[in-house]
């Protein structure tokens, strides 16, 4: 099942730049393809566009995902279909950290709004906007799925649970102190448990 | 109660890892399916056992495998289920966390007497961080020989990946699944065809739960007959239930089928009560989607019999007394709790859900959300409330998955039983906004 034919053939953007995924990811992409059968390489999609997002700035910008389609053999409009249908696919420039505070009725119930309104205020910005430094966007989401340990944010791939207004301020502190290292700590968690 | 059986050696320290695993006897079950039962024998042990399906609609997982379109000569699929977003619900992003061998056992054992080659777990993209230590599982396992060509010196070989989605609720609904593992938008699929004769890349497939597959290896290990014999009548086994709201110890149980709900809230050794000594107002029991019972009606049946947490005890009394064990997230309501308020953070998940294939689901959400915040912010008419049933009944029924049931019987369970409520909020609304906000 391999699919040695697919080529990383960057592609250029209206400025003339081009978009590709650098050797290494691409050979990453290379072995994700090979996952599925041979002629269903769209399956990758999903896990190709999470790869995308996090490599080309944050989000998938349209020359983003005519790249993805041309490296899938598809019609970008198959990419921006899908790209427009799943909430964690941002199609717009967010900030270094997105923040996602959970708003589902459990959370609620364990103060989830007062988190929100929380960090609205120490970031001063309203959902769905970024700070003018760049560094923090802040979102709603539905369930993340952490409904006994609310309330619960997401920040990139990262859980923190039972916040408290006090916990938030030390995050946002970490992060901002962080923010001047090279990447995000996205795989911390791994390392973490074992 | 019983003792626990998916949950037994979660306390072991190391247990994540292969080596700690196996020598707590992981992957015993393993060997016993290959190396001494058939295929139809490992399928009979689960049919026996009365497993019903974990994820909520609580299908016999045996008589679900026996659907699967062993003629064909397409190669067959197994997918595991991982998308859980069911709010209330948080027990397979807790299996997997903890046991992610017990669920890599289960999909092993499961793929051989499925005769499959090659599984998917479908992990929603929120739980991107549990991806690693799947894979790491999976990694372990293919290095001991129980993944991979010729497992165990056998015939049967099996290739296990996990494939991470990007947000989507619809998602878990098991044909959405599959198209968005295609690589699509997560729209369900009109059915028939079921997925067990057109499925994943239109070839015969089963799409389990986590906390199902995982309950196979304990199956194997202790015979169909033994693990039926736990639970109470067609509620065999045990069962995850994650408990979230206003009680004490929030948390993942492993219960005995038929444990009576009133224990499950009060006792220390599930949620410890309800929090801050308040009264109980009400509970969800299977997932946000199933009715809401006030207190009256989830300690006791309509007639008077104790509820337990079993399949049938709980529908006790269908739509009009009753609710569902759905996936088994349980939220609790304390005196204070605003059921309108509730109802309507609800709703507005069901609208940002809907996938917008069935315009009565797509519309009929977006519009419920709305009267509902009208009246739960003090702008709402006498007469809203009786549109909301109408809205409710209107889409229940006329989709093509049971999103729209979803959607509509929260609603629906909410205005049954708590319609005073929603009438205070329209005769009294200052009062109620009031109350709120000094809550």
């Amino acid at each position: 099942m391999e699919h040695n034919h697919i080529i990383n053939h960057p592609q250029f953007t209206r400025d003339g730049s081009p978009v590709a995924f650098t050797p290494e990811v691409f050979t990453k992409v290379q072995a994700l393809i090979s996952r599925y059968p041979e002629g269903q390489q769209k399956s990758a999609l999903l896990p190709i566009l999470h790869i995308a997002q996090e490599e080309f700035g944050g989000h998938l910008s349209v020359d983003t995902m005519d790249y993805v389609a041309s490296l899938l053999d598809i019609q970008p409009i198959e990419v921006y279909e899908v790209a427009t249908f799943y909430s964690m696919f941002y199609l717009d420039k967010v900030g270094k950290y997105v923040i996602e505070v959970c708003h589902t009725g459990p959370c609620t119930i364990s103060g989830g709004e007062k988190i929100l309104k929380h960090l609205q205020e120490i970031l001063e910005i309203k959902s769905g906007e970024t700070t003018q430094d760049g560094l923090f966007t802040l979102k709603e989401v539905e369930c993340l799925g952490s409904c006994g340990t609310g309330p619960v944010m997401q920040v990139n791939t990262e859980y923190y649970e039972k916040l408290t207004p006090e916990r938030v301020d030390q995050l946002i502190e970490e992060l901002r102190t962080f923010a001047n290292k090279d990447k995000p700590n996205d795989s911390a968690w791994v390392e973490k448990f074992f | 109660m019983g003792g626990k059986i998916l949950l037994a050696n979660i306390d072991i320290p190391g247990i994540r890892g292969f080596d700690v695993y196996r020598a707590n006897g992981g992957y015993n079950s393993v060997t016993k399916a290959l190396r001494e039962m058939s295929q139809s024998q490992v399928n009979a042990e689960v049919t026996r056992s009365g497993l019903r399906g974990r994820g909520g609609a609580g299908f016999p997982t045996g008589l679900k495998w026996s659907f699967l379109d062993r003629k064909s000569d397409k190669p067959r699929y197994l997918v595991c289920n991982a998308d859980e977003s069911e709010p209330g619900t948080f027990k397979d992003r807790y299996l997997m966390h903890h046991l992610p061998h017990l669920l890599i056992e289960g999909l092993i054992i499961s793929s051989y007497a499925l005769g499959v080659n090659t599984c998917y777990i479908y992990i929603r993209g929120e739980f991107k961080y549990l991806v690693g230590v799947l894979e790491k599982a999976i990694k372990e396992a293919h290095q001991h020989g129980f993944l991979g060509d010729r497992i165990l010196g056998t015939d049967f070989s099996l290739n296990i990946w996990v494939h991470p989605g990007a947000g989507a609720y619809i998602c878990g609904e098991e044909t959405a699944l599959l198209e968005s593992l295609e690589g699509k938008r997560g729209n369900p699929r009109i059915k028939p065809p079921f997925p067990a004769f057109k499925g994943l890349y239109g070839c015969p497939t089963v799409v389990n739960n986590v906390e199902t597959l995982a309950a196979i290896g304990p199956i194997i290990n202790m015979g169909g007959e033994a693990y039926s014999k736990v639970g109470r009548g067609k509620s065999t086994g045990t069962k995850l239930i994650s408990a979230c709201g206003s009680i004490n110890n929030p948390g993942v149980y492993e219960i005995e089928m038929g444990l009576p709900v009133e224990d499950f809230i009060y006792n220390p050794e599930y949620c410890g009560g309800i929090a801050r000594d308040r009264y109980l107002k009400a509970v969800i029991p299977g997932g946000s989607s199933v009715p809401i019972l006030p207190a009256e009606l989830i300690l006791n049946t309509a007639k008077g019999e104790r509820r337990l947490l079993t399949y049938e005890s709980l529908a006790d009394g269908d739509f009009e007394t009753g609710t569902m064990l759905g996936s088994g997230g349980f939220i609790v309501f304390d005196e204070d709790a605003c059921i309108v308020r509730n109802t309507w953070n609800l709703t507005r998940f069901y609208h940002h859900e809907s996938c917008g294939q069935c315009s009565p689901c797509r519309e009929g959400t977006g519009w419920m959300e709305k009267v509902l915040y009208r009246l739960e912010h003090g702008e709402g008419k006498k007469s809203d409330i009786d549109l909301l049933v109408r809205i409710a009944k209107n889409i229940e029924g006329h989709t093509i998955c049971p999103l729209g049931e979803a959607a509509a019987w929260p609603v629906a369970s909410a205005i049954r039983h708590f319609r005073e409520e929603f009438e205070e909020h329209v005769l009294h609304p200052a009062e109620v906004i009031e109350k709120e906000r000094r809550l």
